[in-house]
């Protein structure tokens, strides 16, 4: 290959290993780019793309394939890795250079998989992960006998902290643009033998990974002493139990406590930007505009982002250092029993902060039945865009008072529709196994990672991303549909002789709608002006807040509204029953067009997305019924 | 009297494995998907395989260490697990 020719091709590599393989740490130490890292089974739900630089400073495509443990895809991840190599993707070609990643401490399991790689016939170089962790526990091989016998060079590294990328970065450099690229004398295996792997073959091929580790002199490697004793308690019938308790009620509490501080420097400073615009702009429709419309309403909004970015802190602690598929295992029976996988806990544990990175990772689900029903159930788990109504309602009609130690009634009311959200979902499950979806049970098998240190790095990373995420919403989202609201509820115009003793906002469009829509509300104990916030509320929940302080501010002529002041006027304009009321209702309704747009994806049809539509507004609607009504019968 | 002792000396379950006990693989008989899942994860003939824990509800999954591996796995699943004892080790 000439250079002329490699300038004018684009090269590619592919990033295949096993889960847990450290695969992803690798990508970014590579690229330098800005993903999530994981210590889960399966948290490359997504394909990646990545630029990697060679030292001579050329570009090669890099892609970051989901974890397997064979290409026998047995879930979509798999199948995903599974298509690029074998290149079913049609407007795809394959990749030229294969990066098998293996965990230097596990190279029993992950060889098998370095095995079936190479018998794809692609060039292919290992790439030894975690060399710090195995060589602490005594790791002696010889690399050159195991580069002779599997015929590919062998790197190793530890990605997490960059060492070896050098080399490797140099072998890449040499494969695709030195004109004498590694020679393979591999004989391609036909693709229907790696599709279809039997029994005799599995078992041939870890005999051939024994074979190959017993002439490379691997050594023993002591065990992984702490994993054990921290395994002991973790896992302990007991002692697990409470602790899986004890984590998860801490993680409510604290983000509940501690998000209370920066929220409020949050608050201050929209307080401060609201005032600075009010004083420096001419009074008249742009000062409304701008102080009303777009101030208020964003503000509103981005002051949870606290809590977001400390949601995702303790998520990614415990995805990072393998507490998370622990969690999984202890949950599995109680899973199971509603008719879910132990791994369905993952994705509805991010749910809580997001269906739509939980529904995403539902992937790693193989039984479609256990897929469904855990994308089915998602939007059930509270996310992170129901705690602003979450926490504007509770500050508005719970009062806070000390319950027991650190725990207070709000915080509590808090765990409660939580705990609501969550067992109702699981009661949902089970129907849904019943009705809609029969048959047997699917096999359960889970690796359980060695526990790490999670790395600040990819925390911060991972929490950047989601504040990302997060401000792109209310910066375009929300911002749109609080604008639109501001000026859905400030035109037309209220004429002169509009009785004094009404609010304006009732003659425009948006209190038309909320006043068309009141006698189906009404029910359940909902205003005109819940009304409006409920139809703006379906482009995303947070955004009744908003709208609920557009609508407020607007009514009280052009004071900008700060969270403290809304959650007063909601006291004094609502009733107990109606405020309990909307909290359940938000448990339950499901007002979010990103999370039915994602389940279209995700499902491929029309059909799911209806059917959630359709089954939580009935339950929402119920829900808030019965809440409405016992209410008022014991207020 | 160390708890091996109490193996029996048939071929018996993984399922029937307490923590702490130890066996070799002889042969998986699962439906053909599963076995294959199960191979896949390290779980071949003749793999010396330890259960390590047992999940609280109903002792249901188990964690078992198999080629330097934690694995966790339903009583079902294990119970398609044909083991014999392990010599002292």
């Amino acid at each position: 290959m000439s250079s002329a020719t490699a300038v004018s091709y684009s090269p590619s590599i592919a990033l295949v290993g096993s889960p847990n393989s450290g695969k992803t740490s690798l990508f970014n130490a590579l690229t330098g780019s800005r993903q999530k890292v994981g210590n889960y089974t399966g948290v490359t739900v997504e394909r990646k793309e990545g630029i990697l630089h060679s030292p001579s400073g050329r570009s090669v495509k890099i892609l970051d394939l989901p974890g397997t443990y064979s290409l026998d895809a047995n879930t979509l991840d798999e199948a995903v890795t599974r298509d690029v190599l074998l290149c079913r993707n049609l407007h795809e070609k394959s990749p030229d250079l294969i990066l098998a990643v293996a965990d230097a401490t596990n190279l029993e399991r992950h060889l098998s998989l370095v095995l079936e790689l190479k018998s794809l016939g692609l060039p292919c170089i290992l790439v030894l992960n975690m060399m710090d962790l195995a060589k602490r526990r005594g790791f002696k091989m010889d690399l050159e006998i195991l580069s002779r016998e599997l015929g590919m060079p062998v790197y190793p590294v530890v990605a997490v902290r960059k060492e070896g990328c050098r080399d490797l970065l140099g072998e890449i450099e040499k494969f695709f643009f030195s004109g004498s690229p590694p020679r393979l004398d591999v004989q391609p295996q036909a693709s229907d033998e790696i599709l279809n792997p039997t029994r005799e073959s599995l078992q041939a091929r870890f005999k051939e990974v024994d074979r190959i580790l017993r002439l490379a002199h691997l050594s023993r490697l002591d065990p992984a002493l702490w994993t054990d004793r921290i395994d002991r308690i973790v896992l302990h019938p007991v002692w697990g139990s409470l602790l899986l308790v004890l984590v998860l009620s801490l993680l409510f509490q604290g983000i509940f406590n501690f998000a209370s501080y920066p929220m409020d420097w949050i608050e201050g400073g929209v307080g401060a930007i609201a005032n600075y615009l009010q004083q420096w702009i001419p009074a008249g429709f742009v000062r409304d505009f701008i102080v009303q419309g777009v101030v208020a309403g964003v503000g509103s909004v981005v002051v949870f982002l606290p809590q977001i970015m400390l949601l995702f802190f303790f998520i990614l602690i415990l995805e990072d250092s393998g507490y998370m598929a622990r969690a999984a295992f202890l949950m599995d029976r109680q899973m199971s029993r509603v008719g879910l996988h132990g791994r369905a806990f993952i994705p509805l544990l991010s749910s809580f902060a997001c269906a739509i990175p939980g529904i995403m990772a539902t992937r790693t689900i193989e039984n479609r039945r256990d897929r469904m029903i855990t994308i089915l159930i998602s939007p059930l788990m509270a996310c992170s865009a129901r705690i602003p109504v979450y926490t504007l309602l509770i500050s508005a009609f719970i009062p806070n008072r000390p319950i027991w130690g650190p725990f207070r009634l709000q915080g509590l009311v808090m765990l409660g529709l939580y705990a609501l959200g969550l067992f109702v979902a699981l009661a949902i499950a089970w129907i849904l196994k019943k009705l809609m979806f029969k048959g047997p049970r699917p096999p359960f098998l889970l690796e359980l990672p060695t526990y790490k240190w999670p790395s600040l790095r990819n925390i911060l990373i991972g929490m950047w991303e989601r504040a990302r995420i997060f401000l792109r919403r209310a910066g375009t989202v929300i911002l749109f549909a609080s604008v639109a609201i501001w000026f859905l509820s400030s035109f037309p115009k209220a004429p002169a002789d509009f009785p004094k003793d009404e609010s304006p906002i009732t003659y425009s469009v948006a209190g038309r709608i909320g006043k068309f829509i009141e006698p189906a509300i009404k029910p359940i104990g909902f205003d005109w002006r819940i009304g409006v916030g409920l139809v703006t509320g379906v482009v995303a929940r947070e955004v009744i807040v908003g709208t609920l302080a557009t609508v407020y501010s607007v009514e009280n002529k052009g004071e900008e509204i700060r969270q403290h002041d809304l959650a007063k006027i909601l006291q004094n304009n609502w009733s107990l029953a109606t405020g309990l009321s909307l909290l359940v209702f938000f448990v339950f309704a499901m007002q979010c067009l990103s999370t039915l747009a994602v389940v279209r994806r995700e499902t491929n049809s029309w059909a799911w997305p209806g059917f959630m539509l359709a089954y939580m507004t009935g339950l929402a609607y119920g829900a808030s019924f019965i809440t409405y009504h016992l209410a008022l019968r014991w207020s | 009297m160390t708890k091996k002792d109490f193996l029996p000396d048939r071929p018996f379950h993984l399922s029937e494995l307490k923590p702490g006990q130890a066996a070799y693989i002889s042969r998986i008989e699962a439906p053909n998907d599963t076995t294959l899942r199960l191979l896949e994860m390290g779980l071949i003939e003749d793999a010396y395989v330890e259960v390590m824990h047992e999940a609280p509800f109903g002792r249901d999954p188990i964690a078992v260490r198999v080629r330097g591996c934690l694995l966790g796995l339903r009583r079902q699943e294990a119970a398609y697990i044909l083991v014999r004892k392990a010599a002292d080790s």
